[in-house]
């Protein structure tokens, strides 16, 4: 063991940065004992304790710097390593990002304190205590954002009376999606700002709408979301009619859109009575609701989500607004490409497993290969009788709405977490009956910053492992994103469509794609 | 139009609960958003919904106010130096103050005993370490909290019946407080140790350090503590961990006066000296600065504020305006800190004091913010510091007057901890603090912070609860 010392007179650092500093070195391997440190008394006499002092440490006086070190190794080859550490110490620059240190409060209170303007609270706690802190956040006069689901019926319907009387927004529970002037909340794109009002009660059914407008080439000005339950009869709409009353009043909304599962038909009727207060242009699409119900308020009526989101474009732009059936590219293109995939199919392959992370494109792919009469299985059937005995296995043809309840107890949603889908996808790939794959990629603010990454080498494997068995897996997806989206969209595309994804330019056409091919397959 | 349409013109102003990239996205959009680092309401909490009903919560903030109206309208004022037997009330020759809450000899933690023995020994009440043992454990000694005897103590806090102590009396209510000189670092009795080295210091200090500052605090008259507080804050000390600004301030308001005292020119010069050589040596100054400022809270009914935090090595303790003399202990924690060399966890007693009576007033680390050079104990840049004072605001009721920190735009240090909001919020008063040595004699081996228990106050929140027959 060596003793190496270093002293620099009259030389002066702050005691706690050379405490920090000892404790630094104290964990180089052959640092046996180490101080550095002013020649303060009590320093000398700690070093005297040591074993660490000699004579000329002795008479230092507090202004002079000294390291005294014993080490294992060669004197001066530990020496020159330990005093060249500490000068890195000294000298090195604190990296850490403003971000980082920002300051975090602990309750909702201090955090109004520290931004007394604040006017949107974002909750996104466990269910059991969200509706508490929504109340605070109501109380004192904030927009509330609730993500969180598992929040009762009631304290739901309480929230939003108190946001109508106050006339606040509470979007939610369990809503996922909102633009209010033109910033994105939780999970939403960046689209275009433009005349389009929309009132969401569903979250990806919302985005898709935005989205699609967006490539129709308008835009938005609110998107305002409620929560899949806002229009049960319980709660009868509270929030779509506070949001649909606001976007009629709201001079930048020239075109509205209202998205939602069929409401309760009370409820419906109190919406649509409301259709002819306004002389703005109204797009309702009740996924699946009554078309003549709708349009005998003076409403328009939707097919698909896109059709909404076309229609709502053509109002805002004033072209002729009919219904979106088809498709983006030429219908003989389409045909074309069908051809091509029918020939790559072994025997016995027929059945379609779509793979959703988006529960409202899952619902509407489920409806539109219903109405081309097919029977889909599910963990969200649309009859009772097509129920999944065991949502884990897929049977015939299936339609997976992984962001549901049943899959994500305990687990991130698979829009941010693809791992679920991933061993989804290994799994059906194991299934010889099995000919196409259907799969959402919802990209924007919230979601997973590479879905098609992340998805990429499970459906290249899954591709070959039916190739080895002489078929042929094919993949169609979908991307639910704009080009201005945080994840690069263009990025996306090309490495899904590397790997022989084909891709569609909206969830309808896509599904309609598929539809064309099963047509074939069980010819 | 409904509001709304209001919200619409606005820009969005967020704040965030639950999923932390939530927040982060919106930053990327540039669009302001404060994150709260939300946990899941206590038992604790669910109590505190009695003290909301409104008859009650009108009682408490009234209380309250009165209770920092005293605070703030407190003037420290070092007016003396007396004998602790002569000038304590109550002091008698076989009783020891110690401090922290009130424990038996059997519970004392190493460092404490060592004091005690030394203290013995120094009253020569015992002549050797087993016969002090002995004496301390038969029952003939008396053993009380320096808090019950208007008097403070740093570490183990021991005052004998011949220890010189500082007088400090609040003029603005009369009443005083005491605490014994700082003897520096290294092998000291507040730390437990007893060695020959210590007591001829401390005889020292009784013979020559506290006749000579006595005398020259009668030339010179009172000073007043609040303005020195005051402008420690503004040189970089904190008044807990750092004292080193202050210790120049006493020392230019005393040492005019030490040379015109009739001591020889050996005598002041070793007093002048010692006082220059010891950073802390204003430490034993501004606790009972504090400890006087806050006492006249006792007795508040319905008060919530604390007037004491204290620690014995053992047991942490807090009493509240409230509640009198009632304490609420715990265990204590151990300090999170940086060790001096030669030394590491292992070595560390359990959180020891009553110097915390300065974050009980508002200082300390309660302005960590003003302390930039000392910031490595807490993460190590000058916003961590910052970010401390910060969350202090959030369980304090006022902001000081008097004492400001120039760096987060003079404002002032927060003043009157609030067990309802310690509760409410989950934030513990952080604590500056020397570590002791677990092994009596050592000395202090380390700083660093440390918090209460949240048992103290919730033992506070049940006690008032019953107390005012709330349930």
């Amino acid at each position: 063991m060596n003793l190496c010392i270093d002293i620099r007179k009259n030389t002066y650092y702050d005691s706690v940065a050379l405490m920090v500093i000892t404790k630094e070195i104290k964990k180089l391997p052959y640092v046996n004992e180490i101080i550095v440190g002013m020649g303060t008394e009590l320093n000398k006499e700690l070093a005297d304790n040591l074993n660490l002092s000699n004579n000329e440490i002795k008479s230092l006086t507090p202004n002079d710097f000294f390291i005294a070190a014993f080490a294992s190794e060669e004197e001066d080859k530990a020496a020159v390593k330990i005093v060249n550490k500490v000068n890195e110490l000294l000298n090195s620059k604190n990296e850490k990002s403003d971000t980082e240190d920002e300051y975090k409060p602990n309750t909702f209170n201090a955090a109004l304190k520290h931004m007394k303007d604040a006017n949107m609270a974002i909750i996104s706690l466990p269910g059991k205590y969200a509706a508490d802190e929504a109340r605070k956040a109501l109380k004192n006069g904030l927009n509330v954002m609730l993500f969180s689901d598992n929040v009762t019926l009631e304290e739901e319907i309480e929230l939003k009376m108190i946001g109508r009387d106050k006339g606040l927004l509470v979007m939610g529970p369990d809503c996922g999606t909102a633009i209010i002037n033109h910033v994105p909340l939780c999970f939403a794109n960046v689209v275009r700002k433009g005349d389009i009002g929309i009132v969401g009660a569903s979250g990806t059914g919302t985005q898709e709408v935005t989205v699609l407008i967006d490539k129709f080439g308008a835009g938005i000005s609110q998107a305002i979301g409620t929560g899949g339950r806002d229009l049960k009869s319980a709660v009868g709409g509270i929030m779509m009619i506070e949001g649909f009353k606001a976007l009629i009043d709201d001079p930048e909304t020239k075109v509205i859109v209202l998205v939602s599962k069929p409401p309760a038909p009370e409820v419906a009727k109190k919406i649509l009575d409301m259709v002819s207060l306004t002389n703005k242009p109204v797009v309702v699409d009740f996924i699946g609701g009554d078309r003549e119900e709708i349009e005998s308020s003076g409403a328009y009526a939707c097919i698909s989500l896109e059709d909404a989101a076309y229609k709502a474009a053509a109002l805002s732009k004033g072209d002729t607004v009919y219904d979106y059936i088809g498709f983006t590219q030429p219908e003989n293109e389409i045909d074309l490409l069908v051809e091509k995939e029918m020939v790559k199919f072994g025997i016995e392959q027929k059945y379609i497993r779509a793979l959703y992370t988006g529960g409202t494109l899952a619902d509407e792919a489920m409806k539109l290969l219903d109405k081309e009469g097919y029977d889909i299985y599910s963990n969200i059937p649309l009859k009772p009788e097509f129920r999944l005995k065991n949502i884990l296995k897929s049977e015939m043809n299936t339609c997976i709405d992984l962001g549901d309840d049943d899959f994500t107890v305990g687990k991130p949603h698979p829009m941010i977490d693809p791992m679920g889908r991933v061993e989804r996808l290994h799994q059906e790939a194991e299934d010889e009956e099995v000919a196409i794959i259907l799969m959402d990629f919802v990209i924007g603010y919230g979601s997973n910053v590479d879905p098609a990454g992340e998805m990429l080498p499970q459906i290249i494997a899954a591709k070959k492992k039916m190739e080895s068995r002489g078929k042929y897996l094919c993949v169609v997806g979908y991307i639910c994103g704009t080009e201005a989206d945080p994840q690069n969209y263009k990025e996306q595309k090309e490495k899904l469509e590397q790997a022989g994804v084909i891709l569609m330019p909206s969830n309808a056409q896509a599904v309609r794609y598929c539809a064309k091919l099963m047509k074939k397959l069980n010819k | 139009m409904t509001s709304i349409n209001e919200l619409f013109s606005k820009d969005i102003k967020a704040i965030n609960l639950g999923l932390e990239s939530f927040c982060r996205d919106l930053k990327d959009q540039h669009v302001p958003c404060v994150q709260v680092n939300w946990r899941p309401p206590s038992e604790g909490s669910k109590l505190l919904s009695i003290l909301e009903d409104e008859n009650i919560a009108c009682k408490i903030e009234k209380a309250n106010a009165e209770a920092i109206d005293k605070l703030l309208s407190a003037q420290p004022i070092l007016i003396g130096v007396g004998n602790a037997g002569e000038v304590i009330p109550k002091m008698t020759k076989k009783t020891i103050l110690h401090a922290g809450p009130p424990i038996t000899w059997d519970r004392m933690s190493e460092p404490l005993k060592g004091a005690i023995i030394g203290g013995l020994i120094y009253e020569k009440l015992a002549d050797s370490e087993a016969e002090a043992v002995r004496l301390a454990a038969s029952g003939e000694i008396t053993f009380e909290p320096c808090h019950h005897y208007n008097a403070v103590g740093p570490m183990a806090g021991v005052v004998t019946y011949s220890m010189p102590v500082w007088i400090v009396q609040n003029k603005t209510f009369g009443n005083y407080s005491y605490c014994t000189f700082n003897e520096g670092l290294g092998k000291v009795l507040r730390f437990g140790a007893y060695s020959t080295e210590v007591l001829d210091r401390l005889y020292w200090m009784q013979n020559s350090l506290a006749p000579v500052i006595k005398e020259a605090l009668e030339l010179k008259g009172g000073i007043d503590l609040k303005t020195i507080i005051a402008q420690l804050l503004q040189m970089g000390d904190e008044g807990h961990n750092r004292n080193k600004a202050a210790t120049s301030l006493l020392f230019r308001e005393l040492a005019p006066f030490i040379v015109k005292t009739k001591f020889s020119d050996e005598q002041k010069s070793e007093v002048l000296t010692f006082i220059d050589k010891n950073d802390h040596f204003f430490l034993n100054v501004s606790m009972p600065a504090c400890k006087c400022s806050l006492d006249p809270l006792r007795d508040i009914e319905y008060c919530t504020v604390l007037y004491t935090m204290s620690r014995n090595g053992t047991d942490f303790g807090i009493r509240m305006a409230g509640t009198g003399g009632e304490w609420f202990t715990a265990p204590c924690e151990m300090v999170e800190g940086l060790y001096f060399p030669g030394f590491d966890e292992s070595d560390a007693n359990p959180d020891l004091g009553d110097s915390c009576i300065t974050e009980t007033a508002g200082i300390g680390g309660f302005a960590m913010a003003t302390a930039p050079a000392i910031v490595q104990f807490v993460g190590g840049t000058p916003k961590d510091a910052i970010n401390y004072t910060n969350s202090m605001y959030e369980i304090t009721c006022a902001e000081n007057n008097a004492y400001k920190i120039p760096n987060i735009n003079f404002r002032g240090v927060p003043t009157g901890i609030d067990m309802r909001k310690v509760i409410e919020t989950r934030i513990l008063p952080v604590i500056n603090t020397g570590i002791a040595c677990n092994r009596a004699g050592v000395g202090q081996v380390g700083a660093g912070v440390v918090n209460p228990p949240m048992k103290c106050f919730e033992d506070a929140l049940k006690f008032f609860i019953k107390k005012n027959n709330l349930l």
